[in-house]
């Protein structure tokens, strides 16, 4: 008891329901994780569903992921690479206790998100100028309407949700800003900063199985 | 579980990986293997294989579950390993209609 007194004097960071910081850091590391166990079965019903309608439809799928443009993904996926380095390195700067350096790489790593994002706006409005958007306008020039309407419902689904995550990312990372600038995170206490780390970097995974997937399936027909 | 600082350099040794995945993933995808070497499929087993293992590098070495407790290696097996019972399962039935 006295023990866990002292600590508590130590650390404003500390909650009383924990004894130590290192306590709390695994607790809360635990429970992201758990959340993000529960966000593989939230994407993985999705990469289900494209599963069973890709192997139905192979044709189909190939020929609509071909209307997708493999630069501007291949770009999107890079930058996310290179957003995961800096939230990496954030999350290095928190525990070395190098204030400014942790706030830089923050802010790099939502730039980097929001030049994403941007990209993303460029692909949809394409997207809505071509008709390829699911729904009463939808048109098809190719062989296989049905199959790539299925696609782009999919496509849209799978990178919309992506992206709604990525929003939410970009404003747990701007709410970092400002503790991080104050200096609140050290050695001692980051968990914040690492726990919002294991979010994008999730994030920046569900990617990964989405670029190839969407834009690459058509690609050597 | 004392704090573990991961050197710099891992993290720029995971991000040469990871691009040099993407490349490698982006090339493999403009030829068709299935016709090179007579194997049906072989495209999507290999941006699939390389997927994954971009996957793993993020995992064990971003999300430093290479550096943490058993129990956070067995939180993040559990939710792979129910994610694949799943998709087993429902692909079992998928893969096998019309086949009796």
């Amino acid at each position: 008891m006295r023990e866990a007194h002292a600590a508590h004097e130590a650390h404003a960071a500390l909650q009383h329901q924990f004894d130590t910081l290192e306590q709390q850091k695994e607790a809360s590391t635990l429970g992201m994780w758990i959340f993000l166990v529960t966000e593989i079965m939230f994407f993985g019903g999705l990469f289900c569903a494209y599963l069973i309608h890709r192997r139905q439809a192979y044709e189909g799928f190939a020929e609509a992921s071909f209307a997708l443009d493999v630069g501007l993904g291949a770009f999107n996926t890079a930058v996310l690479i290179g957003s995961s380095l800096t939230m990496a390195l954030a999350v290095w700067a928190a525990q070395v206790g190098r204030r400014k350096a942790c706030f830089g790489l923050l802010l790099v790593t939502i730039a980097l998100g929001s030049v994403f994002l941007g990209v993303k706006v460029i692909e949809y409005s394409h997207k809505f100028h071509e008709h390829h958007v699911p729904g009463p306008h939808f048109h098809w020039e190719g062989t296989y309407p049905e199959a790539a309407e299925v696609f782009y419902s999919l496509y849209f689904a799978m990178t919309g949700l992506h992206a709604l995550h990525m929003v939410a990312g970009i404003g747990v990372l701007a709410a970092l800003l400002w503790p991080a600038w104050k200096g609140r995170y050290s050695a001692a206490y980051h968990n914040p900063v690492e726990l919002t780390g294991l979010y994008w970097h999730f994030v920046d995974i569900v990617w990964i199985f989405l670029f190839p997937l969407l834009y690459l399936i058509g690609r050597h027909h | 579980m004392s704090l573990h600082v991961v050197p710099r350099r891992v993290y720029y040794w995971i991000f040469t990986a990871l691009m040099l995945g993407t490349a490698l993933t982006v090339a493999a995808a403009f030829v068709d293997l299935s016709a090179a070497t007579g194997v049906p499929g072989l495209n999507d087993v290999v941006m699939l294989a390389i997927a994954v293992a971009k996957a793993v590098l993020v995992v064990l070495f971003f999300m430093h579950v290479k550096y943490s407790g058993r129990l956070t290696a067995l939180t993040v097996l559990s939710g792979v390993l129910f994610l694949v019972i799943l998709l087993t399962i429902t692909l079992s039935d998928y893969l096998t209609r019309g086949v009796l």
